[in-house]
C-alpha cells in the first residue's frame, strides 16, 4: 500500500520561496553536496586546468523512473558522463535540473537524489549547480532531469569522423540491446525467467584509459536511442565510407535477444547506456581489445567489423550467422519511446 | 549448426538444377519473410529459387477500407482506438492514425488484454480495438469478447479484421499468380491450425506445404524439404517445426474461434474478395461487434494511387519493382502497406535488402 500521507512535491516547492529553499537545503543538498556550501551563488566557478574543454547537455525523461540496472538519476549522470567520455574528455563537472510534477513523494524524489550522488562519486565528477522547477499535475510524467557537463579533453584524443579511413577497425565495448529491452519489457509487463538489467553505466574510465594507453583511436560514440544501427549509419553517412559487420561477433544477451524476438524488434536497432562504438586503426585494434576486457565495463569488448571503401553507395552490412548477408538501415525510431 | 545448412544448401542446388527451371517458393507469413531476410537467406540461395513474399503480413492484407473505416471512427468523440502498434502508421485517404489530429483517442496496445483494460478504465468511452492477424491473433480477440460478455463490458467492441491462411493460399493458386510451385508455411498459424489444414492445398492443387519454425536453420531446412519434394514429383504437407505445430493444432484456440466467429466472404488488399476468408463475430456477440454497432458495410475502396502493394503481396512483383518503393515511398514516410508494417515486404525489402553483390 501506498502512503498517500507522505511528503509530495507541490507547486510551492519550486517557487523560488522558503519552500524552494527548504528544498534545496533540507533535501537535495544534504544527498549532493560534499560539505555544506557557505553561500548558494547563481553560478559555479571553476579553475580548469585546459583550454580544451567538452561541454554537453542532455534531457532524461525515461519511463518508469526505476529499472533493472538503474534509475534515472543514474541515467541523468552516467548519460551526459558518457557523452563527455566518447568526446575523448574526462568529466569534470555538471548541472543536474529537475522538473518536477507536484504530487511526486518526497521519498522518492530523495531515492533519486541518492542514485544521482551514487554515480556521480563512480563517475568521479561534480555536481556544481543546479536548478528545481515544479510544475502542476499533467504538465509532466512525475519528474524530467537536465543535466549538462563540461569535461577537459584529454591531449591525446584527437577524434573525429575526417579520421576514419577504410580499413579501420569497428570496436564494440560489450553487449547490446540491454538498456532498451530492459525499459520496454518492465514498461510492458513482459517477464522472462531470466532477468534482464539496463547497461547503465558511465564509461569515461575506460575511455580515458583507452586513449591514453594507445595511438590511433579515430572516433567514439556511444550507441543509445537507434543502438548500434544508428551508430554505424552515421558513421558511414559523414565519412562516405561502408562499414562491414561480423553477426557472430557481436554478444547479445540471450535474455535480450528473446525479449525482442517476442516484441519483433531487431536488437541492432535497440538502446544501450554503457557501451561505446569506436573506429581504430587497424594495427591498434588488438591493443584495443585487450586494454578494454581488463575492465569490467569492457569484458565483452571485441572487433566487430571493417570501415570499407564505398561501390555503389555508402552502406552498413551484416553478414549474418549462416554466411549470409543483409544491409543494417538507419531504424526509424519510433517503436521505443522514453527509454532515456 | 553450419553442417547442417552446407547439407540443406546441397540439396536445394542440387534440386535446382536437375528441375531445369525456376522453382518459386511463397512464404505466407510474415514473420518467416523478416527471419529471410533478417538472417540474409537469400544470399545463400542458388539463383534458380526464387522467393516469394506472400500475403502473410496482417497489416499489409487488410483492405483500404478497413483503415477507412478506422479513420472515420476515430474522428468520433466518444471513442477510444485501442490498436497493434502496425496498424496507426497505415495510410488511409486523408492520413493515417498517427498523423490524424487530434491523435490522442488512439492507444498502441501488445495485447488483446490491454484493450479491454483500457476499456474498464475509460467508462465514459467506447473502446474499439483493432482486431486484425490472422489464426494466431483471433483467439487472442476471442477470449476478450468472452469476457466483455461475461463481465458486462459494454463500451467495449471489434472491428475485426481477422483473416485465414488457407483461402488465401487457394485464392492464389486459383488465378492470382499459377507460378507458385509450392508454400512455406506460416509457423505461428500452424501452431493454431496445425499442419493437416493445409492437406486441401495438396489435393486440390498438387503443391508441396512444409511448416517452418523461424531459425535460419529451420528455414532453409524447410526449403530443402520442398525442394526434395519438387524433384520428387510430391506433394505433401509435413512440419519441420515439430517442437510447436502438430497435425491438428492447438484444439482449444480453435474452439475459443468458432465459439466467437464464422468464415465470412471479405476483401483482401490486392487479392480482392475471397470466399470465406475472413472471421466476422457470430450473432451471439454481435452487440461487440462495430460493424453493427455503427451499422458499417464493407465496401472495398480504390488503393491508394500508384501503390503496388496488392501484386507484391500475390508474389507478381518484387518491392523495387514498383516505382514508389525507396523513392516516394519509405519507412519514413510509406505509401502503402507494406512499406509500413515491420512484417511487410516491402519493408523488409528496404531495411534488408542487400545492395551489393556478394564479394
Amino acid at each position: 500500500m501506498r502512503n498517500t500521507d507522505a511528503p509530495k512535491i507541490l507547486l510551492a516547492h519550486g517557487d523560488g520561496g522558503l519552500l524552494s529553499d527548504e528544498l534545496i537545503r533540507k533535501t537535495i543538498l544534504p544527498h549532493l553536496a560534499k560539505e555544506m556550501p557557505s553561500e548558494l551563488n547563481d553560478a559555479a566557478r571553476l579553475e580548469l586546468s585546459s583550454k580544451s574543454i567538452c561541454f554537453t547537455t542532455d534531457s532524461y525523461v525515461v519511463k518508469p523512473l526505476f529499472f533493472n540496472g538503474g534509475d534515472i538519476g543514474k541515467l541523468a549522470v552516467c548519460g551526459t558522463v558518457n557523452d563527455l567520455a566518447v568526446s575523448g574528455a574526462r568529466p569534470l563537472a555538471l548541472s543536474l535540473s529537475f522538473i518536477i510534477e507536484t504530487g511526486l513523494e518526497i521519498e522518492l524524489f530523495e531515492k533519486i537524489l541518492e542514485s544521482i550522488k551514487k554515480a556521480a562519486e563512480e563517475n568521479e565528477i561534480s555536481i556544481v549547480t543546479g536548478d528545481t522547477k515544479t510544475v502542476e499535475a499533467g504538465a509532466a510524467d512525475k519528474i524530467f532531469i537536465n543535466t549538462a557537463g563540461i569535461g577537459i579533453r584529454l591531449g591525446e584524443a584527437d577524434l573525429g569522423f575526417s579520421k576514419i579511413r577504410a580499413g579501420d577497425k569497428v570496436l564494440l565495448s560489450g553487449t547490446i540491446g540491454d538498456h532498451g529491452m530492459t525499459i520496454i519489457s518492465q514498461r510492458e509487463g513482459i517477464k522472462f525467467e531470466t532477468e534482464m538489467n539496463s547497461d547503465c553505466a558511465g564509461i569515461a574510465k575506460l575511455t580515458c584509459k583507452l586513449l591514453e594507453s594507445i595511438k590511433g583511436i579515430k572516433f567514439m560514440r556511444d550507441p543509445t536511442r537507434g543502438g548500434l544501427a544508428a551508430t554505424l549509419n552515421e558513421i558511414s553517412k559523414q565519412t562516405g565510407l561502408s562499414i562491414e559487420i561480423d553477426q557472430n561477433l557481436i554478444s547479445i544477451n540471450p535474455t535480450v535477444q528473446a525479449a525482442a524476438d517476442v516484441l519483433g524488434l531487431d536488437v541492432l536497432g535497440v538502446a544501450n547506456e554503457g557501451k561505446f562504438v569506436a573506429i581504430v586503426s587497424a594495427e591498434s585494434a588488438d591493443d584495443c581489445v585487450k586494454i578494454c576486457r581488463q575492465h569490467p565495463l569492457g569484458k565483452e569488448a571485441s572487433i566487430i567489423g571493417t570501415i570499407l571503401e564505398t561501390q555503389d553507395v555508402p552502406v552498413v552490412e551484416m553478414i549474418t550467422k549462416i554466411g549470409g548477408r543483409r544491409i543494417v538501415q538507419m531504424p526509424y525510431g519510433l517503436e521505443l519511446p522514453r527509454i532515456c | 549448426m553450419l553442417d547442417r545448412i552446407y547439407k540443406a544448401q546441397n540439396l536445394i542446388s542440387e534440386a535446382c538444377k536437375k528441375q531445369g527451371r525456376a522453382i518459386n517458393i511463397m512464404e505466407v507469413c510474415g514473420t518467416h519473410t523478416v527471419a529471410i531476410f533478417r538472417s540474409g537467406i537469400r544470399a545463400t540461395l542458388p539463383e534458380g529459387l526464387n522467393l516469394l513474399s506472400g500475403p502473410g503480413c496482417p497489416v499489409c492484407v487488410t483492405d483500404q477500407s478497413y483503415i477507412d473505416t478506422v479513420l472515420e471512427l476515430a474522428d468520433k468523440s466518444d471513442v477510444l482506438i485501442a490498436t497493434y502498434g502496425d496498424m496507426i502508421r497505415v495510410p488511409g485517404h486523408g492520413g493515417s492514425l498517427e498523423t490524424r489530429q487530434p491523435a490522442n483517442n488512439v492507444k498502441v496496445v501488445f495485447s488483446s488484454q490491454d484493450a479491454i483494460q483500457i476499456a474498464k478504465d475509460n467508462s465514459d468511452k467506447t473502446v474499439i480495438f483493432l482486431a486484425v492477424g490472422f489464426e494466431t491473433t483471433a483467439p487472442a480477440t476471442g477470449v476478450i469478447v468472452m469476457q466483455a460478455a461475461r463481465e458486462k463490458i459494454e463500451n467495449f467492441c471489434i472491428l475485426s479484421g481477422h483473416k485465414l491462411v488457407v483461402p488465401a493460399m487457394r485464392a492464389l493458386l486459383s488465378g492470382k499468380n499459377d507460378k507458385i510451385d509450392a508454400f512455406l508455411c506460416p509457423g505461428h498459424v500452424s501452431v493454431i491450425i496445425g499442419y493437416g489444414a493445409y492437406e486441401e492445398i495438396v489435393r486440390d492443387f498438387k503443391r508441396p506445404c512444409v511448416v517452418a519454425g523461424f531459425e535460419p536453420i529451420q528455414i532453409i531446412e524447410g526449403l530443402a524439404e520442398i525442394c526434395h519434394q519438387l524433384v520428387e514429383g510430391a506433394a505433401e504437407t509435413k512440419s519441420i517445426y515439430k517442437a510447436a505445430v502438430t497435425e491438428k493444432g492447438n484444439l482449444k484456440a480453435q474452439q475459443i474461434i468458432s465459439e466467437c466467429f464464422e468464415a465470412a466472404d471479405g476483401y483482401w488488399r490486392g487479392l480482392g474478395k475471397i470466399d470465406k476468408s475472413t472471421l466476422k463475430l457470430k450473432d451471439k456477440y454481435s452487440r461487440f461487434d462495430a460493424y453493427q454497432r455503427y451499422n458499417i458495410t464493407e465496401t472495398p475502396h480504390a488503393e491508394l494511387e500508384g501503390c503496388r502493394c496488392g501484386e507484391v503481396l500475390c508474389g507478381l512483383i518484387r518491392p523495387p519493382e514498383c516505382s514508389l518503393f525507396g523513392k516516394k515511398c519509405t519507412p519514413q514516410s510509406p505509401v502503402g502497406p507494406c512499406m509500413v508494417s515491420s512484417e511487410g515486404t516491402c519493408a523488409a525489402y528496404y531495411k534488408y535488402g542487400t545492395r551489393r553483390k556478394k564479394s
